[in-house]
Formats: structure tokens, C-alpha cells, sequence
């Protein structure tokens, strides 16, 4: 956790965009040794693969495409700084509430999960519990998550496919 | 002991919080476009991750049904936050594309260049 504040400030501080990107794949993979820390296994793998993988070669698509450095900006810092405090003081205010950390008894823990853990290998048959909520109590959320998916995709194609329309228009302007 | 889970709850909380507030401090203060979206994509983990500290039990074990543990952590939280992060990048991916494109059309990814250029032609 320390780890990844300090990459964060990294993050904040460095101007060559190349070096962000970079940070944020370290970011990305702290992240996922965190959540393995906290028992999320699933999560961990799909992190370690999909933010530390896809994003950061997306990420370095992008900067192939643009440009690598960022220019010090003129504008104020002061009011960002001052709005960014403020909402992390409400919602630190927000979660003065939470039930302490690790604790079998706290409200989420009394829910539908307790279901799922007791009677999923009886109605779906697969001993990786969260792999039988994704896919079996919880699969509209998914179809939902794919139709995301394809339509970000059918985006990224419109956007990127009139670049290379457009380029080859100008060569054959300049020949 | 209790002092010291006291400790680690509040460290947890806190550090998450410190993430989100960084990430919400880079969207609006950093002009470049790349970096607003990494520090948006920083926001975003920063969620997960407040989502995913509730499901753990200390104690406990992956939710793998296994006849050795008896105790798991909260199945429910892995599966939302599972579709969040693949959701992420899709919007990631779509927002990095919309910047190549404003790189065409502006020659610039910095919103000061862009809106200057706006003000002077």
C-alpha cells in the first residue's frame, strides 16, 4: 500500500508522459498483489492481465500516436489542490461508519453471499465461487458488461479507422 | 493486537482514500490528456480496491470451496469489481482513442494549446 502512494506521487510529479505509463503498469501490478493480499483472487488475475497488459500497451499505442511530453501548465494549482482535500475529507467523513476491517460480522458479510458460498456447488457445480456468481446468478450483469465492451470497441474502430482514412487521403493529396 | 488491527484498518482506509483523492487531483489540475485518463484510471482502482477491503475476513481464505477451510471472503464484491475493471479499460481504450483523434485534429493533446488555439482563431 505505501508502495503504491509512492508510485502515485510519482505519477503526479513526472512530466515524460513515457514514464507515466510506465509507473501506472507498476501501479497496475502493486494493485493486483494487493488484492491477492486480500483474498481476491479472481480479481488479482484480471487485474495483473487488464490494467497492468492491455491498458499499459493501449497507453503506449496512444503515445506512439501523440506526443510524449507534457508542458507545465500555467493554470492555478491551488483550487484543485483545495477541491481535492475537501472531497477526501468528506469522504473520509464517509467512511468513519465502515465496520472494521477483516471482521466476519459486519453487514456485508450477512447478505447473499452466505447463499452463494453454501449452495453454489450444489446448484451450479463449480467449486470457484465467483466464477459461479459471474456466471450463473449474475449473468445479466455480464451480457450487460460484454454489450460495454463491444460498443467502447465499435468506438475505438469508428474513431481510429477515419485516421488511417484520412492519412492516406493526404498522401495521395501531396503526391 | 487490537490496537495494531485498529491500525491497519484505518492504514488501509486511509491509503485508499489518499489514491482517489490523487486521482481526482490529477483529472482536474493536469492539462495533458494521457495523463488526466491514468489519473482516472488511478480513481477507478482506487474504487475497487474500497470495494474489495470489506470482502476480506481475516482468517479467511479465497472463495474456492474446498473441504480444508471453512471460511472464505465475500464472493460478491470479486465479481462487481471483476466487470468494473474489464468495463475500465473499455473506457479507458475509447478515451485514449478519442485523444489520437483530437491529436489529428488539433495537433496537440494539452487542453491550454487546444482552447488557446480556439481563442485566437
Amino acid at each position: 500500500m505505501t508502495l503504491l502512494i509512492f508510485v502515485t506521487i510519482g505519477i503526479i510529479q513526472q512530466r515524460r508522459l513515457f514514464a507515466v505509463v510506465i509507473l501506472a503498469g507498476a501501479y497496475s501490478f502493486l494493485m493486483a498483489s494487493v488484492m491477492l493480499v486480500l483474498d481476491a483472487v479472481d480479481v488479482a488475475l484480471t487485474e495483473a492481465s487488464v490494467g497492468a497488459g492491455i491498458s499499459t500497451v493501449v497507453l503506449l499505442a496512444t503515445l506512439h500516436l501523440t506526443k510524449t511530453i507534457e508542458i507545465h501548465s500555467l493554470r492555478p494549482t491551488a483550487i484543485p489542490l483545495l477541491l481535492s482535500i475537501v472531497v477526501g475529507m468528506l469522504i473520509v467523513w464517509g467512511t468513519l461508519g465502515l465496520p472494521p476491517f477483516g471482521t466476519a460480522d459486519s453487514p456485508i458479510h450477512a447478505h447473499v453471499a452466505p447463499r452463494y458460498l453454501s449452495q453454489s456447488i450444489a446448484e451450479t457445480g463449480v467449486p470457484n465461487v465467483v466464477t459461479a456468481v459471474l456466471a450463473d446468478y449474475r449473468g445479466f450483469d455480464t451480457l450487460g458488461e460484454v454489450t460495454v465492451i463491444f460498443t467502447a470497441g465499435i468506438g475505438v474502430m469508428l474513431l481510429l479507422r477515419g485516421l488511417r482514412r484520412r492519412d492516406e487521403g493526404r498522401s495521395g493529396a501531396e503526391q | 493486537m487490537d490496537i495494531l488491527f485498529d491500525l491497519a484498518e484505518r492504514y488501509n482506509y486511509a491509503a485508499t482514500i489518499f489514491l482517489m483523492v490523487a486521482g481526482l487531483y490529477i483529472v482536474i489540475a493536469r492539462g495533458n490528456m494521457v495523463k488526466k485518463l491514468v489519473g482516472l484510471s488511478i480513481f477507478q482502482t482506487s474504487v475497487y480496491l474500497l470495494f474489495i477491503e470489506p470482502s476480506k475476513i481475516v482468517g479467511g481464505t479465497a472463495p474456492i470451496i474446498d473441504p480444508d477451510f471453512s471460511i472464505y471472503s465475500n464472493p460478491l464484491p470479486h465479481v462487481l469489481i471483476l466487470t468494473a475493471i474489464v468495463v475500465g479499460v473499455a473506457t479507458i481504450s475509447l478515451g485514449l482513442a478519442l485523444i489520437v483523434r483530437i491529436n489529428e485534429a488539433y495537433g496537440t493533446i494539452e487542453e491550454d494549446e487546444i482552447l488557446n488555439n480556439g481563442d485566437g482563431g
